[in-house]
């Protein structure tokens, strides 16, 4: 019987938050949820299926429920979440500037836009395997590729806003403005 | 001109061509309008670079060591997973929480010796494997005139002699998103029975090989018969090579290590 590594799967998964999430604490934390949601659900995949897809559907949704939950906080009055603001800070240790500005882009499309656009092009991951990951129909995934790839070059042509370049060494809140 | 080459490309038509989703007479027909259209032209080089941009990005990540808490996570799965398979395996109806606990313990344990003997048995054997392989791929790359036996263009005539030689239905993965075009392929002889190389080259006429045949393993659990990526350097061409289910892989490039690993595992994810 074909018993394809989970341990395999974690590099890609990890690397894959990072990307959705901005932050390395952020990320691993998805991870870890990932795999103990996993551990418990663990009958619901079927067995010879592709297990990367499935782990990626597992991190989806509760990606997609987080965000949910932190719109509704947001919602409820808390009006900024310094944790989006200092993601947009936080360099990543290697990161090479485009790097940063590349997630610092990513991090300014809407979720369902982000997804789609990494499935597809950093998870190399066919059409067909993303509308199952994110349980949208077909059309719904292209018309999102379509948006987050027209608005991720507007983004990155545009010249980049650097208020937040000098605040990075206090560590203190930047000014903090709403962003939606 | 007809209809069909003067209508606008599609959204979805750049798409797959950005992402490699599509190849042969369709892929030239889509490239021939686009040359007629400048615009959907520079869409579409922006989007192919927003494609190299993200697949290059946060990279690093794959090649640090996994912090130990995911790994703990991890191993709790895979011993959940065996848990469940053994339940299934012996028709496991209601048997009570008792046994589940004791074969979950049990599972637990095999899993580790397993593993341990997946260390010490399974080396020797497959890295002769890519011994070969390299020898394969250092002779057969630089050839000119005859670099394959049966060219690309016999693509299902190729892999239907290949997959009845070395006795498993093989299929050749695609790495034109990754910019390789299939060559052709080669039967070879392998210490332990026949062996399949597959050749691809990119635009710039880099060679790659995959390089495949079956690795006759102790008859054991089908865990012994499974090893993670294995990278190795120590000659004149690097190899990423892993066996899955008794067969064995190794691709060839004169290339880095992560490009070679991001290749690797295209292949992986298609066979």
């Amino acid at each position: 019987m074909d018993r394809p590594d989970l341990l395999a799967q974690i590099p890609g998964l990890r690397r894959y938050a990072r990307a959705l999430t901005g932050n390395t604490w952020a990320a691993d934390d998805l991870v870890q949820d990932t795999l103990e949601r996993a551990c418990s659900k663990w009958r619901l995949w079927i067995i010879g299926s592709d297990l990367r897809a499935w782990l990626f559907t597992v991190m989806h949704n509760l990606y997609a429920s987080d965000v949910r939950r932190a719109l509704r906080r947001q919602q409820a009055g808390v009006s900024v979440d310094v944790d989006t603001l200092t993601n947009e800070l936080i360099a990543p240790e290697d990161a090479t500037a485009l790097g940063i500005d590349l997630q610092r882009c990513l991090l300014q499309l809407p979720e369902e836009q982000r997804t789609v656009l990494l499935l597809v092009s950093m998870e190399d991951m066919s059409y067909e395997e993303v509308a199952r990951i994110t349980g949208s129909p077909i059309g719904t995934v292209m018309s999102r590729l379509s948006r987050a790839r027209i608005r991720l070059q507007q983004l990155l042509d545009a010249p980049a806003v650097a208020p937040h370049a000098e605040v990075t060494q206090s560590g203190a809140a930047p000014v903090l403005r709403r962003l939606k | 001109m007809d209809s069909q080459t003067t209508r606008q490309l599609s959204d979805d038509e750049l798409h797959a061509l950005a992402d490699g989703r599509t190849s042969g007479p369709e892929r030239f027909a889509l490239e021939a309008r686009l040359a007629l259209e400048p615009n959907a032209k520079s869409r579409l080089a922006q989007w192919q670079q927003q494609n190299l941009l993200l697949r290059d990005l946060h990279r690093s990540v794959l090649d640090e060591a996994v912090p130990s808490p995911l790994l703990e996570a991890a191993r709790q799965t895979v011993s959940a997973q065996k848990t469940t398979e053994r339940w299934s395996r012996m028709g496991g109806i209601a048997a009570g929480v008792v046994i589940s606990f004791g074969m979950g313990w049990l599972a637990n344990a095999t899993w580790q010796s397993q593993h341990r003997g997946t260390l010490t048995a399974q080396v020797p054997a497959s890295s002769e494997f890519v011994r070969q392989a390299r020898y394969a791929h250092v002779v057969y790359a630089p050839e000119v005139r005859h670099p394959v036996e049966v060219t690309a263009a016999e693509q299902v005539h190729l892999v239907q002699w290949l997959s009845k030689r070395v006795g498993k239905t093989l299929k050749v993965p695609n790495l034109t998103a990754q910019g390789y075009e299939l060559v052709g392929g080669r039967l070879l002889p392998g210490d332990t029975g026949a062996r399949a190389q597959f050749m691809f080259q990119n635009g710039a006429g880099t060679r790659l090989t995959l390089y495949l045949g079956a690795i006759p393993a102790p008859a054991q659990d089908e865990v012994t018969q499974e090893t993670a990526f294995r990278f190795a350097t120590d000659g004149a061409v690097p190899s990423f090579y892993w066996v899955d289910q008794g067969f064995g892989y190794a691709l060839s490039g004169p290339l880095q290590r992560d490009a070679l690993m991001q290749l690797a595992q295209a292949v992986y994810q298609q066979l």
